[in-house]
């Protein structure tokens, strides 16, 4: 459950608009049940009252959403921001992707985000789901009620949430809280610590299941190309389907290679994946090797910063030092 | 010599400034390194895009070396030191998926070091050849 | 009709695979896929797979023909193979019913004959669906869950598969099964064909409707100004086209391998910006084009010009997969009038 009610931020948009800071609201909006909800933009408080939402379910991100919604008009636009979320917001700002003056940001604390796919995994037909406190009670249509420990079907990046701490905001609802020292490294570690056939092996298998989609290139706020290489027929490598499994191997490692240093670990990516693949740990590689190489780096937490892959210092090390170290096991 | 010796396709992408001069110099000097080495001639190191490299493994390399000029020699000041983070960052991802870390490498040779390239080509080809064929990274529907 | 008992539905897979491959829905980690069966797989209590069953007939990707070049003559090499018989198990109504909104593309003239091949040598066994979820919204579109078509068309209840042929082909394997099976009376389903009915009309969706839609609503719904706000958030991905069993669109393109070009078709997206692109470039340029003509290919031009079939069948994955949780239901709701409210 969340802490802040939907009320509260129904009210805060309300009142915004009504004294002319902002004219329309980024914001979540109600589905067909509990818990399919669609980022949408309210221009009447009226909308508002009726659909916007807040509950355990609104994952999306807005930040990429804010370089098309200033583009549309003179006036602010008013956008909720979960923490993780204004890791984006700062690192779309770095990138100059959109004005600044155009967006009225309200950070909103956050409990964390539940995993649809999870609760599904175990509860096919569900009738409505309801969030008390700590448990989440899953009504289905045919077994009864499910009662499931929240922090069990909580999202993989809300399991290792990196920061409570909004890094962006023109007001904050609620007490801002602080960064956490999570375990989020510890996968790539695990598969680091595995033999290179072990690791190709798992890779071949999440890989080969890419539908090629582009859902995790397209929801990913550091992914903002007008045009993407691989959409661009004049670019020698567009494709549309993993017509070979170097294709699906090629997707994911210049998509990451392109994020490296400014993704934020966001986790969208995973989030989207209608094939569960885990693309975080390709990003989060990245990441830990640019913490360990070039000093530990967090995209996003200021404005500004440059990245250690547009960076250089003149005693870094080789790249046949990068390989094989610590656990990595040829 | 035996036939049908396994011989590695090696794809070299060397600087114009320096490395490619270093062939040269290899060449005029007469010192040997094995043909199937095809070196693609670029403005700096840095201009190599990882793209590159998996796409010469696409199409049948069975190792991509990058040679640029001495870090603190590039023509245009830092290209080399970009090179340097970018393939450090790019071949442990490689590593991560499994693919054998040996098949890349980044040597820094100049105008001057005809015998090294001709060494670090002689070497490099051996270390593939050990290898075998790039079976990790490869596109069967390019294959013969 | 025909039953077995539950206990030995192992022994019915087996005797099934003497005679060609038989895939049927297996557990994953990440959902429900078709797989081939071997000893020891079980089947799947999941309501339907994650990806779609087109994918037997109609594969994401398939190479057309090569061609190789030799001085300045192009040699064209036909790559097609006849494909083996196939016996697909488990596959649900709605899955079932996207087979014939296939067949009217790929089996009109001029017929494709990859297609061709493939459902010529296909049997499908489908299954009734005793937990639809709320999601499903096959009704919708006149599909009845517990009376699946297919060639052989089966029911599970606690205890029992019942076995019924719909077709030739589904008569031919029911009666190489009939050593392994035991006669049955029509009746005996009729308790779980109930109970099926009976979930099927209280489902969340079971009184969303069509007939705001369909032959003729082009000029009505084309310029309809809830297009707007429907696309706003769309992302220009193909999830929904991918998971989609009805989506039929595709590619033709060329790779070139070095030595030669393969030929291939690939599954294509009308959500992608690249979609039908032409020498002039693209025609439709903005996202809400490309989600309007995803919902008026399925719920206006297709059934346009097919005698009113409407070209979704209610499975539901788009529901469960798409990114932002934008699907056809929304659409259909929002544009649909007063009556889906």
């Amino acid at each position: 459950m969340q802490e802040i009610t939907r009320d509260v931020l129904v009210n805060k948009a309300s009142e915004l608009m009504s004294a002319g800071t902002v004219d329309r609201v980024l914001g979540w909006m109600r589905g067909e049940f509990d818990y399919d909800i669609t980022p949408a933009v309210f221009s009447t408080e009226e909308e508002l009252k009726n659909n916007f939402v807040w509950n355990d379910f609104c994952g999306a991100n807005f930040s990429k959403y804010l370089i098309r919604e200033t583009q549309k008009s003179e006036n602010k636009v008013l956008v909720f921001l979960k923490p993780c979320d204004t890791y984006s917001f700062n690192q779309l700002l770095t990138e100059h992707r959109f004005d600044r003056e155009k967006v009225y940001a309200v950070g909103i604390p956050c409990n964390g985000m539940v995993d649809m796919t999870e609760i599904k995994k175990a509860n096919e037909a569900i009738k409505a789901i309801e969030e008390s406190g700590d448990s989440i009670v899953v009504k289905t249509l045919y077994d009864g009620d499910v009662t499931l420990d929240r922090a069990d079907v909580l999202l993989e990046r809300c399991k290792n949430c990196k920061s409570k701490k909004h890094v962006a905001y023109d007001e904050l609802i609620g007490d801002d809280g602080e960064i956490i020292e999570s375990a989020r490294f510890d996968e790539v570690a695990k598969l680091e610590k595995m033999t290179a056939d072990e690791r190709y092996a798992f890779w071949q298998n999440e890989l080969s299941r890419c539908i090629r989609c582009n859902a995790c290139r397209d929801i990913c706020p550091a992914c903002t190309c007008e045009k993407c290489v691989f959409d661009n027929p004049n670019s020698g490598v567009e494709n549309k389907a993993p017509a070979d499994s170097f294709e699906e191997k090629m997707f994911h490692i210049i998509r990451a290679f392109h994020v490296a240093g400014r993704c934020t670990d966001c986790g969208e990516c995973s989030r989207v994946c209608p094939q569960g693949i885990p693309l975080h740990l390709l990003n989060r590689k990245f990441i830990s090797d640019i913490n360990e190489f070039y000093g530990e780096y967090q995209a996003g937490s200021e404005v500004g910063n440059r990245a250690p892959i547009v960076n250089y210092t003149t005693e870094d090390l080789e790249p046949g030092e990068a390989v094989g170290r610590g656990g990595i096991d040829a | 010599m035996q036939m049908n010796e396994y011989k590695p396709l090696i794809v070299a992408f060397c600087c114009n400034w320096c490395s490619y001069a270093g062939a040269d110099l290899a060449g005029n000097n007469r010192l040997s390194y094995p043909a199937d080495v095809k070196i693609i001639r670029v403005p700096c190191s840095c201009r190599v895009n990882p793209m590159f490299i998996l796409r010469a493994f696409q199409k049948g390399a069975d190792g991509v070396i990058i040679c640029g000029c001495h870090p603190g020699d590039c023509h245009y000041t830092s290209g080399n030191y970009y090179t340097r983070r970018r393939m450090a960052l790019l071949f442990s991802m490689l590593e991560f998926l499994g693919i054998e870390r040996e098949r890349t490498r980044v040597e820094w040779v100049s105008a001057a070091e005809g015998a090294k390239f001709a060494e670090t080509m002689n070497d490099f080809a051996e270390t593939v050849a050990a290898l075998g064929e790039n079976k990790r990274l490869e596109d069967l529907r390019c294959k013969k | 009709m025909r039953k077995i008992s539950l206990d030995k539905l192992d022994l019915l897979f087996s005797e099934i695979a003497k005679s060609a491959k038989l895939y049927l829905p297996v557990d994953t980690d990440n959902g429900a896929k078709y797989d081939v069966w071997e000893d020891g797989k079980k089947l799947s209590d999941a309501l339907n797979t994650v990806r779609s069953a087109k994918d037997f007939f109609f594969p994401q990707t398939e190479n057309l023909m090569d061609f190789k070049m030799s001085g300045k003559n192009i040699e064209i090499i036909d790559t097609r193979s006849e494909c083996e018989d196939f016996v697909v198990f488990g596959v649900r109504a709605c899955d079932v019913k996207s087979f014939e909104i296939l067949d009217r593309v790929f089996l009109a003239d001029p017929v494709d004959t990859f297609y061709k091949n493939r459902r010529e040598h296909g049997v499908i066994i489908s299954m009734a669906c005793n937990k639809p979820a709320e999601t499903c919204f096959c009704k919708t579109f006149g599909i009845d869950a517990s009376e699946p078509c297919g060639d052989i068309a089966t029911w599970k209840t606690d205890d029992a598969l019942f076995l019924d042929a719909k077709t030739e082909k589904g008569e031919k394997l029911l009666s190489a099964l009939e050593k392994i099976t035991e006669a049955a009376k029509d009746a005996d389903a009729e308790p779980q064909k109930a109970l099926i009915k009976e979930r099927l009309a209280r489902l969340p969706l079971a009184e969303l409707e069509t007939s705001a839609f369909g032959n003729g609503k082009t000029n009505e719904l084309f310029n309809a100004p809830e297009w707007k706000d429907l696309s706003e958030s769309c992302l220009g991905c193909g999830t929904c086209t991918f998971v989609c069993p009805t989506c039929q669109c595709y590619d033709i393109k060329d790779f070139n391998t070095g030595n030669g070009v393969k030929r291939f078709r690939c599954w294509d997206s009308c959500m992608y910006s690249e979609f039908t692109r032409m020498a002039h470039g693209n025609n439709r340029l903005s996202q809400l084009e490309r989600f309007r003509q995803r919902f008026m290919h399925k719920l206006v031009y297709y059934p346009t010009n097919n005698d009113g079939l409407f070209s979704c069948v209610g499975c539901g994955r788009c529901i469960n997969k798409c990114p932002i949780n934008m699907n056809i239901v929304k659409v259909m709701k929002k544009l649909g009038g007063k009556k889906n409210g």
